[in-house]
């Protein structure tokens, strides 16, 4: 079985993020990027099929050179070998993404590619399934199981209130969400088997497509709360200040 | 965190590995583990299935073939959330493992190794005895030769591991009357049962009923420490223990030599505890001060907070370099033993101050359990004390300073 994953390179969760001088990006400086919290349950995903059904995972990255990083995690954790699209900045419109990860994608005669659901530095959710698209692939998106028999694939996904259970034939592709899995530590003897292990780099020309970003502001700093008293007694004024004040009941 | 010469990539890596790992395994434990004073098996488990407890060995034997600034990396790491499962670590690696792969035969290297580096079983190392701590000179185990085995009967106190370990390199006299005073002192290595069996036997590691065990080594009672409290330190009992010839660790009587080089090794290994201590104590401050308000204003935009925080972070950096520079030393084979010193000693001393500065900046709630800032603070004491004292760590550095002069 041949797998693919796609996988980005994001600001760790923690990072306080701070606005750029020019007002449409995000100073990198001192930010500790991580492979996407999201790309990690696929990455772990991939390695569950081949351990359970063999071939090889291979992992695929469109991002900056510091991408490496990214893709040695990856391969650190158990995946074989790492494509790296090396662009001078990754563009905001998940369309230019995902036809240059199509194209790669195209000629590696991959059983299924997986995906994180997002990427949690812009939230997107796009990329997964435009990749599909543009492959002509079935495709199932926000997984959180999946089992794999021969040509068909049998995945569940959580919708409102309820589990919707999604079966589809091979080659496919699905997007990891939280609950999947628990992703593995990648060991220490991954670390230093992932050096050796194949990373490589092809340059890709991408056009902005048709998004840009005008300008970026951080969300307003959450008001102080107010406690309006303690125990049963002071019920009607928190209803009251929830109705009057706040107007959320 | 700074950029030092000595980091690779790959050395980053293994610091995202165990910083990841240390904050959502241990970190949810420590305070428990600490009051209760319990070892922590299921992470020695974990340690052990991600390579953290035989990171420098070879693969052949069981290691993940990674280099000493790697290892150090680790300690740091896991001492920046909790002493204990950092001094486990280091203990069973360079005290424990280090000897037996440093001086150890190819056979003893095949037989116990592996088992230690993968973390199957736990190793530890017994040198210090009620007479000879520091002075190592006052050995007084004995190991009697009987032809075809040693009869070894002493006492080692404070070891770590002695309770939950099964295997131990132990420095013993093999002449009663030797010309030079730290003449005629050999290493053997011997093996008991873990005084833990049936945690161990839960967790799966631990224990290894195959291993022969020496008849006559066992475990004293548990000391009751102030701090790393969650790791194990007890008195190992020599009793009329029969130990094949074959466990002789290296060359008889180089047993003082030996001992003196794993030392210098173990003693970058304290500096790296003190040093990821006294990080996570500045870290701990650092979050505690810009959220706690006084008169108004959060108690970090006071000059004096500042202050202190400065003084903190420059006296942790000034031992980074230090503890690198030694582990660089140690791995590039250069003469380490005056930089292993000044870097436990100086890390160690730096780490006293950084911690008991978090309490006061934290006030009350750092004299509490519910902030970290109080273990931190009580497991840094030790560093200034184990694996050679500050006194010591400054006669070392005074011995390499005076050696061309003639002091009598």
């Amino acid at each position: 079985m041949k797998i693919g994953v796609c996988i980005k390179r994001v600001p760790d969760t923690e990072t306080r993020i701070k606005i750029g001088a020019d007002g449409k990006s995000i100073d990198e400086s001192g930010v500790k990027f991580v492979l996407n919290p999201f790309d990690e349950y696929a990455v772990e995903e991939a390695l569950k099929l081949k351990e359970q059904a063999g071939g090889e995972v291979v992992v695929v990255c469109l991002g900056t050179e510091a991408s490496q990083e990214t893709i040695r995690t990856a391969l650190a954790m158990g995946a074989d070998s790492g494509v790296l699209l090396k662009a001078s900045a990754v563009p905001l419109d998940p369309l230019v993404v995902a036809r240059a990860l199509a194209a790669e994608l195209e000629q590696g005669a991959f059983d299924m590619i997986l995906f994180g659901k997002l990427a949690i530095d812009d939230y997107g959710q796009a990329v997964g399934t435009m990749v599909a698209e543009l492959l002509g692939l079935p495709s199932v998106s926000a997984i959180t199981r999946l089992e794999v028999t021969d040509n068909t694939a049998t995945a569940q996904r959580e919708v409102e209130g309820a589990l919707e259970v999604v079966e589809f034939s091979l080659p496919a592709v699905v997007t990891a969400e939280k609950g999947l899995n628990e992703p593995r530590y990648p060991a220490l003897r991954g670390i230093m088997l992932a050096k050796k292990k194949p990373l490589e780099i092809k340059e890709v020309d991408l056009d902005q497509g048709g998004m840009e970003v005008v300008e970026l502001t951080l969300p307003p700093e959450r008001k102080a709360g107010r406690i309006v008293g303690e125990g049963p007694d002071a019920v009607p004024a928190l209803v009251d200040a929830l109705r009057n004040e706040a107007k959320v009941v | 965190m700074s950029e030092l010469p000595y980091f690779t990539a790959e050395h980053q890596q293994v610091r995202d590995l165990v910083r990841d790992f240390a904050e959502s395994e241990i970190k949810p434990v420590a305070r428990e583990l600490d009051l209760q004073s319990k070892f922590p098996w299921e992470n020695v488990r974990k340690m052990g299935e991600l390579g953290l407890l035989g990171s420098t060995w070879s693969v052949e034997l069981g290691g993940a073939g990674m280099d000493y600034i790697s290892y150090i990396i680790i300690v740091e790491e896991l001492a920046r959330v909790d002493a204990s499962h950092s001094i486990t670590c280091s203990a069973h690696t360079t005290l424990g493992t280090s000897p037996i792969v440093q001086f150890g035969n190819e056979e003893q290297q095949q037989r116990y190794v592996p088992l230690l580096a993968s973390g199957k079983v736990l190793g530890g190392f017994g040198l210090t005895e009620p007479g000879a701590g520091s002075d190592a000179g006052g050995t007084e185990t004995f190991a009697e030769d009987k032809g075809d085995h040693f009869l070894i009967n002493g006492s080692k106190i404070f070891i770590t591991h002695a309770g939950v370990g099964e295997i131990f390199v132990i420095t013993a006299r093999t002449e009663r009357k030797p010309a030079k005073r730290t003449g005629g002192i050999s290493s053997f290595i011997v093996t008991k049962d873990t005084t833990d069996l049936a945690e161990a036997e839960a967790v799966g590691v631990g224990h290894d009923p195959d291993l022969v065990k020496t008849p006559g080594v066992t475990a004293g009672k548990k000391e009751d420490k102030m701090g790393w409290r969650a790791s194990d330190t007890r008195e190992l009992v020599l009793e009329d223990a029969v130990v094949p010839k074959e466990n002789v660790l290296g060359e008889p009587g180089k047993g003082f030599i030996n001992f003196l080089k794993t030392l210098d090794s173990g003693r970058i290994g304290v500096g790296a505890i003190a040093l990821g201590l006294a990080q996570g104590a500045l870290e701990e401050s650092l979050k505690y001060t810009s959220d706690r308000k006084q008169f108004g204003r959060t108690i970090a935009s006071f000059q004096n907070t500042q202050f202190a925080l400065a003084d903190m972070a420059t006296e942790i950096e000034a031992a980074r370099h230090l503890v690198y520079h030694a582990a660089w030393l140690y791995q590039n084979g250069k003469p380490h033993t005056t930089a292993a010193a000044m870097a436990k000693l100086y890390a160690s001393e730096a780490c006293m101050r950084a911690t008991t500065k978090a309490v006061q900046l934290h006030g009350g709630y750092g004299y509490t359990t519910e902030y970290p800032v109080e273990r931190m603070m009580r497991d840094a004491k030790v560093n200034e004390i184990g694996e050679g004292t500050s006194e010591i760590q400054r006669l070392v550095i005074a011995r390499d300073l005076l050696k061309d002069y003639a002091v009598a």
